[in-house]
């Protein structure tokens, strides 16, 4: 039944936003229109593997990093990215694929120095350095962002800013096959990762005598996770609580099972962005907001309620 | 034997001196083994080390005739099942659902729960008597009763071996013995070996068939609890005088006032 409901939902936010538009397009010329065809239906889809992707990363690194406000783009990929993209535009970089290029190799970056941060105590990787070495290099990363975007001429300086926080215009249906061929593995990885997901949630002592080996689960999870998100944030920018709400919601159905979580956090996650990203289309026509400011609106919210929940229960 | 560590040495990197030291103990089935000392004397190294969590620097440390540290840990799960001294849940969950993953161990990567699965977890909610408290969260257990469900999470990997670090810990009396008379069930009836680190001589004396007191990381005395637990034995070993009796043909310990004579 709950299956049912998600289903629908994913489906109504997808119809929803190849049929809205700030261009008129008569429902009866729907499936002729090159609007439908070549701008709503793979920016819908797009925005539906981002948002499904987000949702996924973010309820396995919660349960990486052993706390339940993990956001994706905690662990400094977001400023990784951002610095990347910023970089591609302040030097002027030109052709469709710069941008995501350059924003993939940010968060990669952004990554690698995380990762051996967290590494930094030895052989083990520990997730609470993980958290803080992920704040710490975004701030780093961020810090040399606003003082490029601070040189920058004005026009630059808006591009830099919408990218940073997220969009979906970019959308084509080769930037929709690229995502379909690569958000696959990462995705397998983290489900292959579900039971041994759920015992570290007890704690790593536990989760080992429990059959988990905990290492390389830390290790391929925070992989995975944030391979995944470094290809959402190259293609769509810096779109926040997805990643963070999503899963909540989904916990609060689903329970806290990974092998029904993460798939329920990519149908909702791939649910909330297409509807958030129609959001962003029409309510400003023919102007757009940036969909992070819309998944920021409806999150927030959201979120506030379920701290209220918490702190009451 | 199931669990067996032969003149088991190691040493924590950076440390002046050996956390454990020439340390043999051997489990079998239907064998209550308690492991005591005071704090820092070893004990958890001890049980770090026969778990394959930390590898011997000498002496060997094995399951089933296989050296620990090189067991799978899936595979070692399931002949081991361990309730450490604590853990945090991070997420609310409910009495069954913790006990399920008990069966974690048994399941294929992508397979899903079996019948034989849940018979396993009812199985094992009843042998705790806590299958009342199946669809109960566990935030709302009492002490006692969130144990039981741990030995009960335990049980339900189907071990051939249980090894329980300080269970009694915060229990108030009749859930200590009650907890105590439980596992002592298991191994009586189901031909569990149980290996348990405990502080608590008297318990340990009441219960186990054989005890192991180590000091400073050496064992002090092992065998039959009135061997182990003689007045001399624990003054040395405690520093603090105590005076013996005997319950059940068990030797019980009653620590005395400390006197200006005694310190003198």
């Amino acid at each position: 039944m709950k299956w049912t409901l998600l289903a629908v939902l994913a489906v109504v936010a997808l119809v929803l936003s190849v049929v809205l538009g700030p261009a008129a397009v008569p429902l009866g010329e729907l499936l002729r229109s090159d609007i439908v065809w070549n701008l709503r239906a793979p920016r819908a889809l797009l925005a539906f593997l981002v948002g499904g992707s987000l949702g996924v990363a973010g309820a396995a690194l919660q349960a990486l990093v052993r706390n339940p406000l993990a956001d994706p783009f905690l662990l400094g990929l977001s400023g990784g990215a951002g610095l990347g993209a910023v970089l591609a535009i302040a030097l002027h970089l030109s052709g469709p694929w710069a941008l995501p290029i350059a924003a993939f190799i940010g968060a990669l970056a952004a990554l690698g120095l995380v990762y051996r941060l967290g590494l930094i105590g030895g052989a083990s990787l520990d997730p609470r350095i993980l958290l803080l070495g992920g704040v710490a290099i975004g701030a780093f990363a961020a810090a040399i962002t606003t003082a490029i975007v601070s040189l920058a001429d004005a026009a630059e300086l808006r591009n830099a800013f919408l990218w940073l926080w997220g969009g979906l215009s970019g959308a084509s249906w080769d930037s929709v096959l690229l995502v379909a061929l690569y958000a696959p593995i990462p995705l397998v990885v983290l489900m292959a990762a579900s039971r041994p997901l759920d015992l570290l949630a007890l704690g790593e002592e536990s989760a080992t005598y429990l059959g988990a080996d905990v290492e390389r689960v830390k290790r391929r999870v925070y992989l995975a996770a944030s391979l995944l998100t470094a290809a959402a944030v190259a293609v769509s920018g810096v779109i926040g609580f997805v990643g963070l709400v999503v899963p909540h919601i989904a916990r609060l159905t689903w329970g806290h099972r990974h092998r029904s979580l993460l798939p329920a956090a990519f149908l909702g996650g791939g649910a909330l962005l297409a509807f958030a990203d129609t959001l962003a289309r029409t309510v400003v026509a023919p102007r757009e907001l940036p969909v992070g400011v819309v998944t920021a609106l409806i999150g927030v919210p959201v979120f506030a309620l379920l701290l209220r929940r918490w702190t009451i229960a | 034997m199931i669990l067996q560590l032969q003149d088991a040495r190691y040493r924590y990197p950076g440390a002046s001196g050996d956390a454990l030291n020439a340390v043999s103990i051997s489990v079998g089935p239907g064998q209550f083994h308690a492991v005591l000392g005071p704090n820092g004397s070893g004990k958890t190294t001890l049980v770090r080390v026969a778990l394959g969590a930390l590898i011997p620097a000498a002496g060997t440390a094995q399951v089933d005739g296989r050296a620990a540290h090189l067991w799978p840990r899936q595979e070692l799960a399931r002949v081991l099942g361990v309730v450490p001294q604590r853990e945090d849940n991070l997420f609310p969950q409910r009495v069954r659902e913790t006990v399920l993953l008990g069966r974690y161990p048994h399941l294929s990567l992508w397979g899903r729960e079996r019948a034989e699965d849940h018979d396993a977890v009812d199985r094992a909610l009843r042998s705790c008597d806590v299958a009342h408290l199946a669809d109960r969260w566990l935030w709302t257990l009492s002490g006692g009763e969130y144990q039981r469900v741990r030995v009960a999470r335990a049980l339900a990997q189907e071990p051939k071996l249980l090894v329980l670090d300080e269970p009694g810990m915060s229990l108030d009396l009749k859930h200590e013995m009650g907890l105590f008379e439980l596992v002592l069930g298991l191994v009586r009836g189901q031909g569990l070996g149980v290996l348990m680190i405990t502080h608590d001589l008297n318990l340990a004396a009441r219960f186990a068939d054989s005890l192991l007191l180590l000091e400073g990381g050496r064992p002090v005395a092992a065998g039959a609890p009135n061997d182990v637990l003689t007045q001399q034995i624990v003054e040395t070993v405690f520093s603090w005088p105590v005076a013996m009796q005997t319950v059940d043909g068990r030797p019980q310990m009653i620590p005395l006032r400390q006197t200006k004579e005694s310190r003198a």
